[in-house]
């Protein structure tokens, strides 16, 4: 029976880590082409990704992009958290129903209305427009984390700061807030991640200067298939699993600080 | 003259919704006083300490603080100290930090807080624990903290909502007795909700009785043990035996009242004939042997040994009666054939 299972067990993972697998030593390939065995081991696609100045601006957009969009979706998913917290009736449902829209809608439904309402606005092919964008399919991620952690914090201690002469700002800067930093913290960290690997919605919102790592990598498999796609993947598995590892280390230190 | 109230509860209401949590309710409380609001869940008690902290509104009625009505004022202006049954403490500070919390509320200098902090641990025995989490310390600690968090701001008032009621018994009787001491030695006003009655008759100036969403009595200790206003305070404070009977006749030494299982017996309040009342008896009131003046031959239904008292069950012509006896009538066993005996003044009358 135990042996089953670890089989069984065994055949997810490498049903789940195949393609990763197969693509990571593509990075490394000497060849000038996306192709499986590699020919040789090198790092000259990486070079390429971190020199090649079209691949270079898509580094530094994705950065800026997800750093700004998660930003914002931290702040507005908390603020909305926050303000639907411990509240019930029709009218609280639907609130959150709309907040958490996003995370239902089709991207590419999303893409074409926001690209209609952009335009009016002057707001197609800029930064702030695809940040607002990546920000919207986020708060569904933060608003869901930051409510979880707020259901956790008591308000008898909210009620003691207030008893102790906490005006309410500051209970909420001093006791609710540090104490739903876990949840705010991975509400961030899946929103980073989200806006990271969003191609659809980018497509209809970023002109070329905006395009970002994910959107390149798509432009490039269209166009020429070269191995610094590979590379870029590479790049992105390891900022990612170093983002979730940053995000789980952070919430154990909290947990064993606070339990 | 009686000095005016620090704190005045007056027709007090409070409903949530459709249900009516408290009704009418009046409350005086004197500087310096120890006052415990007993009562079983749901009677109300807590609710009026969430009002007179600020963190509910009455619906009706009134507080004042030393003469200053203080229903529309918010928790944080009321300059209270407030202890959770849970500790409420900050979990995401230090234990100086929890206690400096109210300083650094008042803006106090770094030096004089500091100062403060490390007296108020002492005062709770915690000086070494001042740099340990929350989460470090066992149940009995962390009370202790939120004690010396809700007094360190020197508040005009402490307010206690069962503070005790999640620590273990030992622990308790303790805390009960080092509270009870800083009552004292720091002239504090406490007000102390509890649903234990040993613990108000320990602890109180005066016990609010509580029963749904109104005061029954309010004395002291003694005086709601030994005289009850009604028969719901005779039954939830301490032990009682409640006879049922009518009043035969009233004269200057006392009056006979007749039992309904037949038996007259003498108490001492006087009362008007022919009225249907209870006699409260305390268990420990009751005696062995003939030598009383109510008398009574009973049978031993069932004898537990306590410790440092005998509980005895015993049926006879008053009913079935629970009598708490002296070791000395160790002897005693089930099914014997027994005589007990109490004094007049020690049966207290309510009407039925």
């Amino acid at each position: 029976m135990g042996a089953i299972k670890t089989v069984w067990g065994i055949l997810c993972v490498l049903f789940l880590m195949g393609p990763l697998i197969v693509v990571l030593p593509i990075a490394f390939n000497a060849g000038g082409f996306v192709s499986f065995p590699i020919q040789g081991w090198s790092l000259r696609w990486f070079a390429v990704l971190f020199g090649d100045p079209g691949w270079r601006l898509s580094i530094w957009n994705s950065l800026i992009v997800g750093l700004a969009s998660s930003a914002l979706a931290t702040m507005l998913g908390t603020l909305a958290a926050l303000g639907l917290r411990g509240r019930v009736g029709v009218p609280v449902v639907l609130a959150r129903m709309v907040f958490l829209l996003p995370m239902a809608t089709p991207a590419v439904v999303l893409g074409v209305g926001m690209q209609l309402i952009y335009a009016r606005l002057g707001l197609g092919s800029t930064y702030a427009g695809l940040i607002i964008g990546h920000a919207v399919l986020s708060i569904p991620f933060t608003l869901l984390s930051v409510t979880a952690a707020l259901a956790s914090v008591d308000r008898g201690v909210e009620r003691a700061a207030a008893s102790l002469g906490a005006p309410p700002p500051t209970v909420l800067w001093l006791v609710t807030l540090p104490m739903a930093l876990p949840g705010i913290v991975t509400g961030f960290v899946f929103a980073f991640a989200n806006s990271l690997d969003e191609v659809v919605l980018t497509i209809f919102l970023a002109g070329p200067n905006q395009r970002t790592l994910a959107r390149q990598m798509f432009l490039q498999l269209r166009d020429n298939l070269s191995p610094a796609i590979a590379a870029a993947a590479f790049t992105f598995i390891i900022a990612t699993i170093c983002i979730g590892i940053t995000g789980l280390w952070l919430q154990h230190r909290r947990k064993r600080m606070m339990a | 003259m009686t000095p005016a109230p620090f704190i005045r509860c007056d027709g007090i209401a409070k409903s949530f919704g459709t249900t009516r949590v408290i009704d009418n309710l009046a409350l005086d409380i004197f500087k310096g006083e120890f006052v415990s609001l007993l009562g079983p869940s749901g009677s109300g008690k807590t609710t009026l300490l969430t009002m007179i902290a600020g963190f509910e509104r009455p619906t009706e009625g009134g507080i004042w603080l030393d003469g200053y009505r203080i229903d529309d004022l918010a928790p944080h202006k009321r300059n209270m100290g407030m202890v959770f049954q849970n500790y409420a403490l900050f979990p995401h500070m230090t234990v100086a930090q929890n206690v400096g919390f109210p300083l650094r509320m008042r803006r106090m200098g770094r030096a004089d807080a500091q100062a403060r902090v490390a007296r108020a641990l002492e005062m709770v025995e915690l000086g070494a624990m001042a740099d340990r989490r929350p989460s470090q310390l066992s149940g009995g600690q962390q009370q202790r903290v939120a004690l010396a968090r809700a007094l360190v701001f020197e508040p005009r008032v402490v307010l206690m909502d069962e503070p005790l009621g999640a620590l273990d018994k030992r622990l308790r009787e303790q805390m009960q007795l080092d509270i009870r001491d800083l009552h004292r030695r720091l002239g504090l006003t406490i007000v102390f909700v509890t649903h234990d009655q040993s613990e108000a008759l320990t602890m109180s100036d005066r016990i609010a009785v509580f029963n749904k969403g109104r005061i029954e009595q309010i004395d002291t200790p003694a005086a709601v043990y030994d005289r009850p206003a009604t028969r719901f305070v005779a039954e939830f404070v301490g032990e009682t035996n409640m006879l049922s009977g009518r009043v035969a006749d009233t004269g200057p030494d006392g009056t006979a009242v007749d039992l309904a299982g037949g038996l007259r017996i003498r108490v001492r309040q006087p009362l008007e004939p022919g009225r249907a009342v209870s006699v409260c008896l305390r268990p420990e009131r009751l005696h062995l042997g003939g030598a009383g003046v109510n008398v009574m031959d009973c049978r031993v239904t069932d004898r537990v040994y306590m410790g440092d008292h005998l509980r005895v069950a015993l049926d006879g012509a008053a009913g079935p009666i629970i009598a708490r006896l002296p070791r000395s009538a160790d002897t005693i066993r089930e099914g014997e054939a027994v005589t007990a005996s109490f004094a007049p003044e020690d049966c207290w009358v309510l009407a039925a």
